[in-house]
């Protein structure tokens, strides 16, 4: 496991660790099973077709759900993932790589926690940004730490 | 509840109730999803191509599946299914979907069997069928055969 | 001219209801088909004798668990929509607790409101639902808001 993330590792601007992804069939397949998403738009390319789109679309709660993994990855055990936000604003196809990525907007400390807000978003091959959103995260702080210690 | 069958309802040559089911590209996924069997074969044209079978095709296993839904559904809940098997002999292939909801226009299958014998053993009340899946030009893709243990009006009274 | 609105009466009455509870019964095995959907190795997700020595104290479920379509978000609210073709636009989730393995998740939604935009396909509805998601104890686990467009 990767060392924990403080609150004080972090400031405004930084970037988040990116995560990169490429989404087989197979794993929309899988997303299908695991979610019960069964809308054929993500896996019977003549439906998708018939509906204006190249091939099948990767899921926009999939997508969701890479961001969560790139934030919970990030911000460790000791971190709590408070908010995850986005818009699938453009389509992803399987077989094209997503990367997540994110950065540092906001932090401050509210009723004792260490608060972090983030931009965060995918991007497609072509460096579009197709699910932009915004986190909220709380994390350790080693200042508090070292009081309760 | 349907009402139960008994082994004095059935004969040698007697029909096991037909199931019709229809397979879709959405069915395929659904099966995959509950069984972990994520072959391509089943829902990746491109894959299914190189394959040489032409387009996506139904799970074999599904397709026995439909066969163990057509047993249960005829021995009710007193009959016990204790023995099923099927070939997998031809090719079928899902329905799209024209919607949401609503498949295309296409092929419906046939689950269908006979009774072949009939016997009682250990105090056993056993019935052997055959059994198949029928595709829409009424060809026995997926035959097989099975074997109940059905209630007794005579063991009852 | 102007246009017709395609947010019906029957569809304004629907605003503010609460639908049908639905309920999610969570599960490691569910837990665990997620993370491989999401090819997300975390031991937190599937690691039950490393999760037992983190905070959490056992497994819990990823973020994404939550987005299920079995039950949860639009799940026994009356959708209406004049359109066939759907599409998700967006999902917004806040976290209160960790959902463990054994929680019985349930979830109330309610259509919060609707929008109707000149899209590049023609005329699009956007309906706005939200959601909360209680535990057996009562505890809210999380809330969402997600939009779906229909077109």
């Amino acid at each position: 496991m990767a060392k924990q993330l403080y609150y004080e590792d972090v400031e405004v601007g930084i970037e988040i660790p990116p995560l990169v992804k490429c989404p087989t069939t197979r794993q929309l397949v899988q997303w299908a099973g695991a979610s019960g998403d069964y809308y054929e738009l993500h896996y019977d390319k003549d439906f998708a077709q018939a509906q204006g789109f190249p091939n099948v679309l990767v899921h926009g709660k999939l997508k969701f759900g890479l961001l969560g993994q790139m934030l919970t990855d990030w911000i460790g055990e000791g971190g709590i993932l408070r908010k995850l936000s986005c818009s699938y604003r453009g389509t992803d196809f399987p077989g094209e790589e997503i990367v997540c990525k994110g950065r540092v907007a906001n932090k401050y400390v509210k009723d004792g926690e260490h608060i972090v807000e983030c931009e965060i978003w995918t991007e497609n091959p072509s460096g579009e940004k197709t699910t932009p959103g915004n986190a909220t995260v709380i994390l350790p702080s080693r200042a508090q730490d070292k009081k309760e210690a | 509840m349907k009402k139960q069958l008994y082994y004095e309802d059935v004969e040698v040559g007697s029909e096991v109730i037909p199931l019709a089911k229809i397979a879709t590209t959405e069915m395929l996924v659904k099966w995959a999803g509950a069984t972990g069997d994520f072959n391509p074969l089943h829902y990746e044209d491109a894959f299914a191509a190189s394959q040489g079978v032409g387009s996506p095709i139904v799970h074999g296993a599904l397709k026995r599946a439909w066969l163990g839904h057509l047993m249960t559904d005829w021995t009710g809940e007193q009959g016990i299914l204790k023995r099923l098997s099927c070939q997998y002999r031809g090719m079928d292939y899902p329905r799209k979907m024209k919607d949401m909801v609503t498949p295309e226009e296409g092929e419906t299958w046939w689950c269908k069997g006979t009774v072949t014998k009939k016997y009682v053993e250990d105090g056993q009340h056993i019935v052997e069928c055959d059994i198949w899946v029928e595709n829409g030009k009424g060809e026995k893709t997926t035959p097989g055969t099975a074997t109940v243990i059905l209630p007794s009006r005579e063991a009852k009274s | 001219m102007q246009q017709a609105s395609i947010i019906t009466d029957e569809m304004k009455e629907q605003l503010g209801v609460e639908g049908t509870p639905t309920i999610l019964e969570v599960e490691k095995g569910h837990i665990r088909m997620m993370a491989e959907a999401l090819d997300d190795p975390n031991p937190l997700w599937q690691d039950e004798e490393y999760a037992k020595k983190t905070r959490y104290g056992g497994i819990v479920a990823p973020p994404a668990l939550l987005c299920n379509a079995r039950a949860g978000t639009g799940r026994g609210v009356q959708m209406k929509s004049p359109f066939l073709r759907a599409l998700a636009g967006g999902d917004e989730l806040q976290y209160y607790l960790p959902v463990r393995p054994g929680d019985v998740i349930t979830s109330v939604s309610k259509i919060a409101e609707y929008n109707e935009r000149e899209g590049r396909m023609g005329k699009m509805l956007f309906t706005i639902i939200d959601t909360t998601y209680k535990n057996q104890r009562g505890e809210v686990v999380a809330t969402s808001r997600s939009t779906s467009i229909s077109y």
